[in-house]
């Protein structure tokens, strides 16, 4: 489902020194495979999302989505790529507040270029326990009712790839374990290939893949 | 969850900034709106009144055809100088003293030709002095006047105190039938008042839609009777008497002075010599065309009704002592001259204050743009493209323009309803909330153009909006 190869990026600073932040010889998910990636803080987890989400384009390498390469692709090729085929839970919900929890889902079926599914996006928000608050704005829902509007919102495409960008790190310890069921089951529930980012050990522990970003990656001691 | 959904949901995120951006806009529209509908009123005006009935207004050399229109058509300001009596009976059909028909050369295509004086008011508006005939004309095609109360005045003696008003005159001073009124010396109400002259109302106009709506008529004979009125020496300065005289083939003229003696043992007599007119109104047609209309049929009998009337038009105007304006011709040429640039530059100013307020839609959807970067930034990671959220924006402004649009509409046509009265007042024309005049309605494609021109900018931010950068705002 995903693989990187020789993938590298860097940014160069405002003084004009180049910064080497991903350098990944191989890395690779399978179809359904949930994985987790562990790393500190500023070791290049968001990046590496962003790279394989089509949102940065790496320096070098390949990075290969359902048998795309992301790389080769032009920008509003990305674009198609990451609404069709992927989904993300981000660490802050990233909810718009002027929507719905409802519109908020169907948001995240707008720009696949298909109707949007407004009865799928209803059965995603029961799943996750919200089928009555589809009308509630996000500033009306709770911290952990917020991100399981995300999940809903990240599924809401039918992706084959989920990425999770530490989806607990602001959800409460009790929601914590019960967002990580949800979005596990979901991803099974959808045949979806799950790449979850988090520096609990906890979390990491439940998985049967976990990786270290300082070990795939090259850079990462230095970073 | 299409483009303007997600457009509407950001206008509804910022109720304060939205909604001032709508009022700049809504001010902007209503201003363009109520130009053009006033515009379109008082183009209806003119264009109503260039159906009068008559063909030529024939009045005094000195002063302008234009004055001469003004002051006859549309009660405004006044004509220079008026015409002997004497004159004016050129234009009709008379007897001699041996009751032999006799038909002046002027007079011989003349179908009707009525005399007006002007000079008095009452409460500001214009008292016509004129004859009964005055009603024979059409107002508007194929649409007599009609009297919503009373009759016209009497064409003999009985008649010459009384009065027929027109309907706005009667609702703004409230005279009613049976009602008696003194007229003011002069256009002005600081005038004096003809205490001893009353002239008693005995029809009310129905509404007209014309300026003939703001005026009182009386009997030109009782005019005439209101002291100053009746002139020593009718004769104006640039005419030549004799050849006033001269032309008049019956000579009422030498028939009067023979029977001056005689006139003054009736003191309400005047002899027609000493009578003035200010302008005459002449409509061509009748018996002398008959043969014409039988032959070639009416429309064709009217053109050349018509052409005789431009024929008479050029030869009165080589005249020493009188001049013809054709109403129809001064009327359009008033309204291209005068009135369309006046309207074209207060256009051109409203139009800018439309693009002020486009303006001021950038502005506003600009100045939102750095808090949104987080919001821009989300929905490209959620598969949207740049042209994505550039349209997002410029459906934004285009939403935007147009509810300020809408309001704008409605306010313009409002404010047209409020200034109603005065439009009234000064037109003639009667409007209301729902005037509409199809012009108005280029706004919207108006809008459309200027909300994308001027949203274009902030969509150019939206599409150059970096996406970690903007996600990372909001962690």
């Amino acid at each position: 489902m995903l693989r990187l190869a020789n993938v590298r990026k860097s940014y160069v600073e405002p003084n004009g020194n180049v910064l080497p932040v991903i350098d990944i010889e191989s890395f690779h998910v399978a179809p359904g495979e949930q994985m987790v990636l562990v790393g500190r803080s500023g070791s290049g987890k968001s990046t590496l999302l962003h790279v394989i989400g089509g949102i940065t384009r790496p320096d070098s390498g390949d990075v290969i989505v359902d048998g795309q390469s992301v790389a080769k692709l032009s920008e509003p090729q990305r674009d198609r790529l990451r609404a069709q085929k992927i989904g993300y839970v981000f660490q802050t919900f990233n909810l718009l507040p002027a929507f719905s929890a409802l519109e908020n889902v169907l948001l995240g079926m707008a720009f696949t270029g298909q109707k949007v599914d407004p009865a799928r996006a209803k059965e995603l928000l029961d799943r996750v326990g919200l089928a009555k608050r589809l009308s509630h704005k996000p500033a009306m829902l709770s911290v952990g009712e917020q991100q399981r509007v995300a999940v809903a919102r990240a599924l809401s495409n039918r992706p084959k790839l989920l990425l999770a960008d530490e989806p607990t790190a602001n959800v409460d310890a009790g929601n914590q374990q019960h967002l990580i069921d949800l979005i596990r089951q979901s991803c099974r529930d959808e045949n979806v290939s799950l790449v979850l980012v988090t520096h609990a050990n906890d979390i990491a522990a439940q998985f049967d893949r976990v990786e270290r970003l300082e070990e795939i990656n090259r850079v990462g001691a230095a970073v | 969850m299409n483009l303007w959904k997600i457009a509407w949901r950001s206008i509804q995120q910022r109720p304060l900034t939205s909604t001032l951006t709508c009022l700049s806009m809504a001010l902007g529209v209503a201003l363009v709106v109520s130009v053009i509908t006033t515009y379109a009123v008082v183009e209806e005006s003119f264009h109503r009144n260039r159906s009068l009935g008559y063909h030529l207004i024939v009045g005094g050399k000195n002063g302008s055809k234009l004055e001469l229109v003004m002051s006859t058509v549309f009660h405004i300001g006044r004509s220079e100088e008026p015409v002997p009596y004497e004159y004016y009976k050129q234009f009709l059909r008379t007897t001699d003293a041996d009751g032999k028909s006799v038909v002046p050369d002027r007079a011989k295509y003349v179908e009707l030709a009525v005399p007006i004086c002007l000079g008095d008011n009452y409460q500001g508006f214009r008292v016509v002095a004129t004859l009964p005939s005055i009603f024979d004309f059409e107002y508007a095609p194929h649409t007599a006047y009609k009297f919503a109360q009373g009759e016209n005045f009497a064409d003999d003696e009985s008649g010459w105190n009384q009065a027929v008003v027109g309907a706005e005159v009667a609702r703004r001073t409230g005279l009613k039938l049976g009602d008696t009124f003194a007229p003011t010396h002069g256009t002005g109400e600081d005038g004096e008042v003809h205490k001893e002259n009353q002239f008693k109302v005995v029809g009310i106009l129905a509404p007209t839609g014309t300026p003939n709506d703001r005026a009182l008529f009386i009997h030109m004979e009782g005019f005439f009777r209101i002291a100053g009125h009746e002139t020593a020496d009718a004769v104006p300065k640039s005419a030549n008497a004799k050849s006033i005289k001269s032309k008049n083939a019956a000579s009422p003229a030498a028939k009067d002075k023979k029977n001056e003696a005689a006139d003054h043992q009736h003191v309400h007599d005047i002899p027609d010599s000493r009578k003035i007119v200010t302008a005459i109104l002449v409509r061509y047609g009748g018996p002398a065309f008959e043969p014409y209309v039988k032959q070639y049929g009416v429309d064709a009998a009217k053109s050349m009704a018509d052409s005789f009337a431009a024929t008479e038009y050029k030869k009165i105007n080589r005249s020493q002592f009188a001049q013809a304006a054709q109403p129809v011709a001064m009327v359009s040429d008033l309204l291209e001259r005068f009135v369309a640039p006046t309207t074209y530059v207060l256009m051109g100013l409203t139009v800018l204050t439309v693009i002020v307020a486009g303006i001021g839609v950038m502005v506003g959807i600009y100045n939102t743009m750095l808090g949104r970067r987080h919001e821009i930034a989300v929905m490209r990671a959620l598969g949207a493209s740049r042209a994505t959220v550039m349209l997002v924006i410029l459906c934004e402004s285009i939403l935007l323009s147009l509810i300020g649009g809408a309001a704008g509409f409605v306010l313009g046509h409002g404010i047209v309803a409020a200034a109603a009265p005065w439009i009234v007042d000064y037109t003639g024309v009667t409007v209301g909330i729902l005037s509409f005049d199809w012009r108005s309605l280029i706004v919207v494609p108006g809008l459309v153009v200027l909300a994308s021109v001027v949203g274009y900018l902030p969509a150019l931010n939206a599409y150059r909006t970096d996406v970690v950068k903007g996600l990372a705002a909001n962690a």
